[in-house]
């Protein structure tokens, strides 16, 4: 019994994943994608990670999926000159043998994985006290690891500028993405309207009980970046000019407060990052609430895309 | 490296080697503007004094520098360390940074009666990224905060590739993007396994643990495989010559020069620290063959360019292989370990030299495309007389590339040549000796053409910002200065120049270098295509054209996107079997 | 067959489907959604990994589980990066395809062409 209740996600999301794969149209395939998405939370909730599935189905499916839609659907054009491109019948077929092979083997490592397996889980059970905070996965992401959520708010922020960097220079300096004009009694309008707070106090409330239970930042952040892209995309706002000094201010307070506490550690508790006695938990709430805006901020940005219209009133012309 | 983490004194300098160029990235972001560049100037005073802080405190204490993050150590927490062979790449990294940083400053100023600019802003942003991503790699000792720094590079990269903006460069930024990331989730399946099997993913315990079996060649195999694709190591290099070429010249020498050694790094990291009983003679062959290849394929297909950039692009591959030939001669067959020692070190100064070289060589063109407004070599005629010094700074770092005397190459060539006698590997002594005269060949080809007198009437000389010339030329420098390296190294390696064999090796290079260019370098006018072939009257002329062509539509076909992804998965499989064939 | 030793092998599984639609499918928008296919399969595999180590009343190594989240991220933040550079690229060329250069016996220059 317990084994159909494995087998049947799994193998539904291995039937979606080859649909995603082979799929003649993109845009099908990208649909494809996000119910796979969909499916594999499924999986983390079966392999007991819960704070897992609340990332993947917030990140991984609902953001991954909504740029990968919205790319497919704008490259429709684009289709039929890159099927012309499909590799020889002998090629693809060289190709399934050697990703089957790469798929044998891997099988063979993890069934020969050791048994019992090796797990750092009774240290961080043993260590866990001193830091405050009653979720085991926190604690590894806001103590014994931090420096990794550091260098992970830090690559947000890069991928952010790596995103603004593509922008034509003469729209430099100015707001992302088109202006979207949804009809303004339509129904999308009427959700941007009424999810946007039950959506903001979700991902707070996400946010806030991840110190102790399933969820975080990450989870929270993404909740509340979606609904400010859902009030964007119904055109009941405008994406801010990105040279405006307050909103780059906004992005870089989170990882800044981070890497100050960091700091502070090396005086008050003996190393970069660490937290004198007794401070841990309160210091870690400082660093999430300053990191969570940021992060919603960054995340929604980067979904926003590149700047695309110079920024209204303001004929500064940027020459390289 | 010492499995015990403990806090060393001077520690506390690593984490502000890696965390002092993101800051300046933020600091320059919310500032914006001209101000980019001023935070950037200061970040790289900073950054240089801290990577000499850390060379100094190692020297003093002779052991490595450690770092305990959040006072956790591993397994459950991180430790950075600091080594030899990164105090060293760390230094050479804030040197030619430094280099680049003050020749950017005449690219990518933002100019009167604008408030911010997109190019300088990024550019400014991007080096600073890729320099606090370099310092993250040479410094972490954790498989997946290591994973972490692949993508910081990878994502500081790519932006540089594509600064331009142009359709073109774009597209050479999404094949490599998209190749990067295969690259990195090979890498990442590989230490996900490391962990399964063995319950931590830090280098210096899993030195202590690591045993051969499936999970472990697999992991192996994966994480090497996923590396060669981002450092472009032949056959995996579709995404390097048009990516490095079509970049700004101060962009192009980041990517050329540095951003290719942070995976191969890591590479050694694995192969020679983590689990330096596992890869064996068979990958280490396997590995150097890959290296030959490129050497060949890389100069044979840089002789062919008609473009400067191309050239010097194509120059990058061949040296990448360079790096790759010192596996097997670090292979000690009694034990079946790699190990620390003569083949290491030159392989590790190849690599320094190339970076001051390669940074010299790009700007160096950069210089002289911004004169004559091209950079087609066969129409280089009077580059001499316009911009002496910018040629004067690319011939200095050829001929450091060529590993004649005195460079840090040529002390890196007879470490190595002396480590393939001791091995009894004659083989890749050839390959060395092979290589240093196709590099030869295609200095002298460009340096044959720019010495030219143009045939027009003598035009002006031509001002150039002096201190991006003297960038340049100091870079250039550097990597002959490099040659004075043998006096930390044991043994007599740097003989006088006037030693007599040492003049007899150079005239030999330099005529068989002269005749290889003669040979395989194109000629205007244009060579003749395969068709046209037979017209050609010397039989010799003939075969070394066809030669030639071949290996350039082999470096064609190669480079193709399903030809490269089906070699990543072959060679995987290949590194996988030949890891799991040693014992 | 446990869960992890199911979703262990069914990660292996994504993995080769993805890599195969990585290497064969040309349209660069497929091979972003490839590698998000590869990406998953090797975070489920790791999440096998975490499950194989649950102890002491954990449903799992809270280690890797922890990792994951910072992988999740980072992959989304390398597919935000592709897609922007994909769609600015059609915006420029109008096109969309990785190959560009011609074949090196067509490259030979027309000296006129090549002083364009």
């Amino acid at each position: 019994m317990i084994e159909v209740f494995h087998l049947v996600p799994a193998l539904l999301i291995g039937a979606l994943a080859v649909y995603t794969t082979v799929a003649r149209d993109t845009f099908a395939a990208t649909v494809g994608f996000i119910a796979y998405g969909l499916m594999l939370t499924v999986a983390w909730v079966q392999l007991h990670g819960v704070d897992v599935a609340l990332t993947e189905s917030a990140i991984g499916g609902g953001l991954t999926g909504l740029l990968l839609v919205r790319a497919s659907a704008k490259l429709r054009a684009t289709e039929a000159a890159a099927r012309a491109e499909r590799p020889r019948a002998s090629t693809r077929l060289a190709a399934a043998i050697l990703a089957a092979a790469v798929s044998a083997g891997l099988a063979i490592a993890v069934l020969a994985l050791p048994d019992p397996a090796p797990t750092l889980a009774p240290e961080v059970l043993a260590n866990m006290g001193p830091t405050g905070v009653g979720n085991p996965i926190t604690a590894v992401l806001m103590a014994f690891r931090a420096t990794d959520t550091l260098l992970e708010a830090i690559v947000l922020l890069l991928a952010l500028v790596g995103v603004w960097s593509l922008a034509p220079d003469r729209v430099w300096g100015g707001r992302p993405g088109p202006r979207y004009n949804a009809d303004p009694d339509g129904i999308l309008a009427f959700i941007a309207r009424v999810l946007p707070p039950i959506g903001i106090i979700v991902g707070i409330y996400i946010f806030w009980v991840g110190a102790d239970d399933p969820g975080g930042k990450f989870q929270g952040a993404t909740i509340v970046a979606a609904m400010w892209l859902l009030v964007l995309m119904a055109g009941l706002t405008d994406a801010p000019p990105i040279s405006r000094r307050l909103l780059r201010a906004g992005l870089v307070a989170g990882p800044v407060a981070f890497i100050a506490i960091g700091f502070a550690g090396v005086a008050t508790a003996g190393a970069f990052l660490a937290y004198p006695d007794g401070w841990s938990k309160p210091l870690i709430l400082v660093v999430e609430f300053a990191l969570m805006p940021s992060l919603a901020l960054t995340l929604g940005l980067i979904m926003a895309g590149a700047p695309e219209r110079a920024e209204a009133a303001s004929p500064r012309e940027a020459a390289p | 490296m010492t499995a015990d983490a403990v806090t060393t004194p001077g520690g506390l300098l690593l984490p502000l080697a890696v965390l002092v160029p993101f800051l300046g990235m933020i600091a320059g972001l919310v500032l914006g503007g001209r101000n980019a560049q001023r935070v950037a100037m200061v970040t790289i005073v900073a950054g240089v004094a801290i990577a000499l802080g850390i060379a100094q405190s190692m020297l003093q204490s002779g052991d490595t520098l450690v770092y305990v993050l959040g006072g956790f150590a591993p397994p459950l927490g991180i430790a950075l360390r600091a080594d030899g062979l990164s105090v060293v790449m760390m230094v050479a990294v804030a040197v030619v940074i430094g280099g680049i940083g003050v020749y950017a400053r005449g690219d990518f100023g933002t100019p009167d009666g604008v408030r911010e600019a997109r190019a300088p802003l990024m550019y400014w942003l991007l080096l600073l990224a890729v320099w606090g991503s370099l310092n993250l790699v040479f410094t972490s000792g954790d498989l997946f905060t290591l994973y972490v720094a692949l993508e910081l590079l990878t994502f500081a990269g790519v932006p540089l590739v594509c600064l331009d903006g142009k359709g073109e460069t774009l597209r050479s930024a999404l094949r490599y993007l998209l190749f990067a990331l295969a690259g990195s989730i090979f890498y990442l399946l590989g230490a996900v396994l490391v962990y399964g099997e063995w319950g931590t993913l830090d280098v210096a315990l899993l030195a202590q643990r690591v045993q051969p079996g499936p999970v472990t060649w697999a992991a192996a195999a994966l994480m090497t495989t996923g590396l060669l694709a981002k450092t472009a190591l032949f056959p995996l290099h579709l995404w390097l010559p048009p990516a490095h070429a079509g970049a700004p010249p101060a962009a192009s020498a980041v990517l050329s020069a540095l951003v290719v050694k942070g995976s191969f790094f890591i590479v050694v990291r694995l192969w020679f620290d983590a689990m330096p009983a596992l890869p064996g003679f068979a990958a280490a062959q396997l590995l150097a063959g890959l290296g030959a290849a490129a050497i060949i394929v890389g100069n044979v297909v840089a002789l062919r360019q008609e473009r400067l950039k191309l050239l010097i692009a194509y120059s990058t591959l061949a040296q990448i292989g360079y790096l790759f030939i010192m596996f097997p001669l670090a292979f000690d067959a009694g034990t079946g370990a790699f190990v620390r020692g003569e083949a290491l070190a030159g392989g590790m100064l190849q690599a320094i030299s190339h970076a001051t070289a390669k940074a010299a060589m790009f700007l160096a063109a950069g210089l002289i495309y911004a004169t004559l407004g091209h950079d087609r070599i066969a129409d280089l005629a009077g580059a001499a007389r316009r911009v002496p010094l910018s040629v004067l700074a690319f011939a200095l770092g050829g001929v450091a590339l060529t590993g004649a005397l005195p460079s840090g190459a040529y002390v890196a060539k007879k470490l190595l040549l002396g480590a393939a006698d001791a091995s009894g590997q004659w083989w890749w002594a050839l390959v060395l000796q092979a290589g240093g005269l196709f590099t030869t060949g295609y200095v002298l080809l460009v340096l044959s053409h720019a010495l030219r007198a143009s045939a027009d009437a003598p035009a002006p000389r031509v001002r150039v910002r002096r201190s991006q010339e003297a960038a340049a030329l100091a870079l250039a420098a550097c990597s002959l200065l490099l040659g004075f390296a043998d006096v930390v190294l044991p043994g007599d390696l740097v003989k006088s120049p006037l030693d007599p064999g040492e003049l007899a090796t150079l005239v030999v290079t330099v005529a068989a270098g002269a005749a290889i260019a003669l040979a395989l370098g194109r000629r205007l006018p244009a060579l003749p295509a395969g068709a046209a072939l037979a017209a050609i009257g010397s039989p010799i002329r003939r075969a070394t054209v066809a030669v030639g062509l071949l290996v350039e539509r082999l470096d064609f076909a190669l480079r193709h996107w399903h030809v490269a992804g089906l070699s990543l998965v072959v060679l995987t499989l290949l590194f996988a079997a030949a890891m799991s064939g040693a014992r | 067959m446990n869960a992890a030793t199911v979703f262990g092998l069914l990660a292996t599984a994504l993995v080769g489907v993805g890599l195969y639609g990585f290497i064969v499918n040309p349209q660069p928008l497929r091979k972003i959604l490839a590698f998000n296919v590869i990406g998953s399969g090797v975070f489920l595999l790791f999440g096998a990994i975490a499950r194989r180590g649950a102890a002491l009343g954990l449903g799992g190594d809270p280690v890797p589980q922890a990792l994951l989240i910072t992988g999740i991220v980072v992959a989304f933040s390398a597919t935000a990066l592709a897609v922007t550079v994909l769609l600015r690229l059609f915006d420029e060329t109008g096109s969309t395809t990785l190959s560009s250069g011609v074949a090196p016996s067509a490259s030979e220059p027309d000296p006129a062409k090549a002083r364009e």
